[in-house]
């Protein structure tokens, strides 16, 4: 990508005749579209950057004032903060969230990769067709299976009121898991594989010492993706967990935190702010893989 | 004896793929096979959780279909967000990704400010757009009414919820920005090069160039943007809850499709109906036509050569 612009333009630009006065058009034409597209820039910008700082402000405010129209607050309040903290319940959210999203993101990994091996390395009868019914699986909305699989964990099982009907399917591998893992897998040549057979390397162990190394970014995006969905997951708690609070997670909690605090709009932008910081951070630390990640789904297009 | 070692390897190569393949192959018949089937029988029975299940035939069907008055408009709902809100992502997402794409000064600033907010998690986001919308004490509508733009009431209307959550979710584009970004860096240089020779217009280059260039990644965000819709669950529940004022703690259970039915979708239709009415066949009737329409455009998406999982072979 050429990486010339106004701003690097030949400091002799007094060159005299016709080519001289092309040139300081071209160089016009070139400003007018760098003022262009760095204001529409601008405006994106603005539209994606000022919701969060409309929360951010609203959070520091006092309580009459979040029920006023002001923009900005009159006296700063961070102890708005502490006060989410010491709401009943909201550590043991959190420590629900970070337990769903931690164990959920290594029994999707540790399920996911050997499957999207297989599909990816092996050849056998079928492996198309797996591929189609995971993919299908993939884009299946969670509700059509919603009423059996509530009735056998519920009567069953007897789990209702935990995580565990949430977390104990993801023992067996994630669709969307597979699927990006898959697609990424086939970016390792198959002659490091061969090698590693050739050399008397078994099956697991050719797995585990030449190709997860080598797809170790493959395997950060979808630990990441998985980490997030867990963190996010309102429909699964709200099946599941909703009757025990003490097994609610964060997402969940939240919107009974607004419910708990109906006027208090203040509380509920500093809680709000606390379920997305920690998403926010884990992003800045691993936005390479992230980006990898989602580029991943959409360019084998 | 070679036919005997033939086969044990070929044995052996089954056996090994089988190992590999457990995890999924016991996950998809546990959870995913049974429960349909399971879905497809209850559909078909009158249950309630507590009494045990009573044929019914396809009495379900027909009380869905004629019957339950919430499920046209649940229907018409989520073919509304499957073409219109659809369609506004990938035209802003595109339109952001070109000027990502262009932008020279503060690139990765202009980049990670237009991503974050596919980040925010949708219970936070939702509430965060309540608030932010809201006719009496929300910035938006103040700007809007000190620049003499009337202000709707947003979520607290039917006509203006749907597009409320259209905003919240072109907010979240950030997804679709990375995906075009990419697609449009692919695009040779030298094509541009020849148009530009050729004298053609900056329309004309997006409409000859750029869009043939890119047209199988706006393909792909369009099926799997109308998938998506299909599942459209967590914003307009937790948005109905918030601005009608009635949250549910534990055990509470709430209608959704505030105001008027016309945030409900079919996934909340699935839930309202089996676990606010405890009707699980109808539920199991909502569900499978939910099933029928999400395949339907999976099978779109797989149906292109080389399309979603060509690459492989």
């Amino acid at each position: 990508m050429s990486t010339s612009t106004v701003l690097d333009r030949p400091r002799d630009g007094r060159a005299a005749g016709p080519a001289g006065s092309a040139a300081r058009t071209a160089r016009r034409k070139a400003l007018l579209h760098w003022i262009a597209v760095h204001s529409l820039a601008v405006a994106a910008a603005l539209f994606f950057v000022l919701p969060f700082v409309f929360v951010l402000l609203t959070s520091l405010m006092s309580d009459a004032q979040a029920l006023t129209r002001d923009l900005t607050p009159n006296t700063w309040h961070p102890e708005n903060y502490v006060k989410v903290f010491e709401t009943p319940g909201f550590l043991t959210w959190w420590r629900n969230s970070l337990l769903y999203a931690g164990l959920g993101t290594l029994l999707v990994v540790v399920s996911s990769v050997p499957v999207a091996y297989a599909l990816a390395k092996f050849r056998f009868r079928g492996r198309h067709l797996s591929l189609l019914l995971v993919v299908a699986t993939m884009m299946l909305p969670p509700q059509v299976v919603l009423i059996p699989m509530y009735l056998f964990w519920a009567k069953q099982m007897d789990l209702s009121g935990t995580l565990w009907p949430l977390l104990i399917p993801m023992a067996f591998g994630d669709a969307f898991a597979i699927f990006l893992l898959r697609q990424f897998l086939l970016t390792i040549p198959d002659e490091y594989i061969e090698a590693a057979r050739i050399d008397g390397c078994g099956e697991l162990r050719t797995l585990l010492r030449i190709v997860l190394p080598m797809a170790k970014p493959g395997i950060a995006a979808v630990a990441l993706f998985q980490f997030f969905y867990c963190w996010n997951d309102y429909f699964g708690p709200q099946i599941y967990a909703s009757e025990n609070p003490a097994a609610w997670t964060l997402s969940y909690g939240l919107e009974s935190f607004k419910g708990a605090h109906h006027t208090d709009w203040n509380l509920t932008m500093a809680a709000t702010v606390l379920v997305m910081a920690p998403v926010i951070l884990v992003f800045f630390f691993a936005q390479k893989a992230f980006v990898e990640g989602v580029t991943l789904t959409g360019v084998k297009g | 004896m070679t036919t005997y070692t033939l086969r044990s390897k070929r044995r052996r190569s089954a056996l090994r793929t089988a190992a590999f393949m457990a995890p999924w192959l016991v996950g998809f018949g546990v959870f995913f096979a049974y429960p349909l089937v399971s879905t497809v029988y209850f559909s078909l029975m009158r249950y309630d959780g507590l009494n045990p299940p009573t044929w019914r035939g396809l009495d379900n069907w027909t009380y869905v279909f004629s019957d339950l008055p919430k499920f046209w408009p649940a229907l018409q709902n989520t073919l509304w967000l499957a073409v219109v809100m659809v369609t506004c992502r990938v035209v802003f997402g595109l339109g952001v990704g070109m000027i990502a794409t262009r932008v020279k000064t503060g690139t990765g600033v202009f980049r990670t400010l237009f991503y974050l907010p596919y980040l925010a998690p949708p219970v936070a986001a939702t509430l965060a757009f309540v608030f932010l919308l809201n006719p009496g004490t929300g910035p938006v509508n103040a700007l809007l009414e000190a620049v003499g733009i009337p202000a709707p009431s947003w979520f607290n209307d039917a006509a203006w919820a749907k597009p409320a959550l259209t905003v919240l979710a072109v907010w979240g584009v950030g997804d679709l920005m990375v995906i075009f970004m990419a697609a449009l860096l692919d695009v040779p240089k030298e094509q541009y090069e020849a148009a530009e020779l050729d004298g053609a217009s900056a329309w004309q280059r997006f409409r000859f160039v750029t869009l043939p260039n890119i047209a199988p990644i706006v393909l792909f965000a369009v099926v799997t943007g109308i998938i998506g819709a299909m599942q459209y669950y967590t914003q307009p529940i937790v948005a109905a809850k918030v601005a009608s004022g009635v949250i549910g703690g534990s055990g509470q259970t709430f209608e959704p499709g505030h105001p008027d039915d016309s945030t409900l979708t079919l996934p909340q239709l699935v839930y309202t109906l089996g676990f606010g009415r405890f009707d699980y066949g109808a539920a199991c009737v909502v569900a499978l036509v939910l099933f029928a329409l999400s395949m339907a455009c999976t099978a779109l998406l797989m149906r292109r050569r080389g399309g979603l999982i060509g690459s492989g072979d």
